[in-house]
């Protein structure tokens, strides 16, 4: 594990219940993410992980519970709420702006970066050039963080699977957030991708200080990547913990880890 | 071949009008994937605030002007507030079906604010044959219509650099593509519709001076949006380009047709020449010329 700095509480959710119709998909899940660690959600399929992340990001709202965001407390948040606090994430299913190039969807991603107003941005000139270029930069410097100098111009529906998962990472990391939300980074990959994806993510955490929560079935890299480790099934919480407490964990050994996981 | 010339070139300029008004279906259609049936009664609408505005309020033509902007940026607010925003996540055919009772609000409306009598709208474009065409070439063009392309080249221009160039073109391309991921880097869904359908009652009112100036501001103005229908399955429904290009094949088509094919089986083609070549486009490239091929890996 690589050694980097973790401070205090940045986001804790508090008692969270969320249900679809009679289906409870969340069951008084409560846990608190600290600033700058690695903070992994593994279960089975349908344990609620995802679920977890779209309360956090404002796309589902529970019906019980809070969550405390960088000291504000609140039932829940808007989307646009939750990214302008600096909240970015990714997809389990890949969700690029497919018909526009790489640079474009990482430009899309310093969105809230940019201020001028629609008078400036429809003439195109004075300030909003000045800002368009400088966030160009800013987007650049991404494209070379992530390696992928080559697919610039490349519209992203047309890129194999491997290098749209990073666009989108580029996409979500072009915000500058201090809460970066990851739903299986690494599905579907070769080893080889998978080691890059990894090495990203640890990069991320270490050189820009940002906090990141997980979501990942390869075990070997959950348990390499994280600081902590809260663990789910059908929506309850199972367990919570240093990465090793939760591997010895023999509930956890029952439900999940026992049985050998499938392969996305 | 003059006279062929002179054929073709009154249905470019025929298409173009056409054009602008199937670029304010695209526009809605691009940002939301919502078929706006109001589209054609939005510039009956606009044209009946301009005119309205001038002749009860005796503004002068440039505040008018201004004052109409703000109607129509003013209606798009109401209608994502209380026509889009609770009927968020439903199907596009409930969207659509909401957009043709919208159509009958906005012409009842019409009706209520300025009268439903027709109106003369001249705002002093030029009319008329074009001289100098007449002198140097023996074509004759109307002035209104060489205003009208020019309106729509600098339109077309401003709309492709603002779609492509700035944050906010960016982010309705964006919402277009896929909501979720939209919403995830920070862009307000509601914000971009305000934009989007404020953007798009802009060019209803320049297709509403265009059509009002050519034939009156009457309730006919609205159904010029059955016209735009097949420029906009010919360009493809999500391409700006494809509109303009669109409505100059529909515009070039008619008039040749009526006039080289209309003698031998009967005349009268005009009218219904647009909908038999839509269909043809629709049974051998159902994306349009310009429309985006759905780029799916398997």
């Amino acid at each position: 594990m690589i050694e980097h700095k973790i401070g205090g509480e940045m986001l804790k959710v508090e008692n969270i219940s969320l249900s679809f119709g009679i289906m409870k998909v969340l069951d008084d899940i409560s846990f608190d993410i600290k600033r700058g660690e690695i903070r992994s959600i593994i279960g089975p399929n349908g344990a609620g992980k995802s679920s977890m992340l779209n309360v956090i990001n404002g796309f589902y709202h529970p019906q019980q519970g809070s969550i405390t965001f960088k000291g504000e407390t609140r039932k829940q948040m808007a989307p646009h709420v939750a990214a302008s606090h600096g909240i970015a994430r990714t997809f389990q299913n890949i969700a690029l702006f497919k018909g526009m190039s790489t640079l474009d969807n990482i430009m899309t991603g310093r969105n809230l970066k940019m201020k001028t107003n629609l008078f400036w941005q429809a003439l195109h000139i004075g300030p909003a050039r000045t800002e368009e270029l400088e966030n160009r930069e800013a987007a650049e410097r991404i494209i070379d963080f992530l390696d992928i100098q080559a697919i610039r111009k490349k519209p992203v529906g047309k890129l194999p699977y491997g290098l749209q998962k990073r666009v989108e990472l580029g996409r979500a990391l072009a915000a500058e957030p201090e809460l970066l939300l990851l739903d299986e980074p690494m599905a579907g990959m070769n080893s080889e991708e998978k080691e890059d994806m990894c090495r990203f993510v640890l990069d991320v955490n270490s050189e820009f200080g940002t906090t990141i929560a997980l979501i990942e079935h390869d075990m070997a890299v959950v348990m390499d990547l994280s600081d902590r480790v809260l663990v789910l099934d059908y929506g309850k919480q199972l367990a919570d913990g240093l990465p090793d407490e939760v591997r010895n964990n023999q509930t956890v050994i029952d439900a999940y880890l026992g049985i050998p996981h499938e392969q996305d | 071949m003059i006279f062929f010339i002179e054929v073709v070139l009154s249905g470019l300029m025929a298409g173009v009008m056409y054009s602008l008004v199937a670029l304010g279906f695209v526009l809605i259609f691009k940002a939301s994937g919502i078929f706006n049936f109001a589209q054609g009664v939005m510039a009956l609408f606009a044209a009946l605030t301009l005119v309205g505005l001038m002749e009860k309020f005796g503004m002068p033509i440039w505040l008018a002007i201004i004052g109409t902007i703000a109607v129509m940026i003013a209606l798009a607010w109401a209608i994502e507030r209380f026509m889009l925003r609770p009927l968020v996540n439903q199907e596009p055919i409930i969207l659509f079906m909401a957009t043709i009772g919208l159509a009958y609000v906005l012409e009842g409306m019409g009706d209520i604010l300025w009268g439903s009598d027709v109106k003369m709208l001249d705002l002093g474009i030029p009319q008329g044959a074009s001289d100098w065409m007449l002198d140097s070439f023996d074509i004759y063009i109307e002035k209104l219509e060489i205003f009208a392309a020019a309106t729509a080249a600098v339109m077309v221009t401003f709309l492709a650099i603002f779609f492509q160039k700035t944050r906010i073109g960016r982010a309705l391309r964006a919402v277009a593509d896929d909501h979720q991921a939209a919403l995830s880097v920070g862009i307000s869904l509601n914000t971009i519709w305000v934009i989007v359908w404020s953007v798009a009652g802009i060019v209803a009112l320049v297709a509403g001076i265009m059509w009002g100036s050519k034939s009156g501001v009457q309730f006919s103005l609205s159904l010029i949006a059955l016209k735009a229908l097949p420029v906009l399955i010919l360009g493809g429904f999500t391409s700006v380009p494809g509109a303009i290009i669109g409505g100059m094949i529909i515009g070039v088509g008619e008039k040749v047709a009526e006039i080289y094919l209309g003698p031998i089986i009967g005349g009268a083609i005009e009218n219904w020449f647009a909908y038999m070549l839509a269909l043809a486009f629709l049974l051998f490239r159902p994306q349009g010329l310009f429309g985006e091929r759905i780029i799916e890996r398997v």
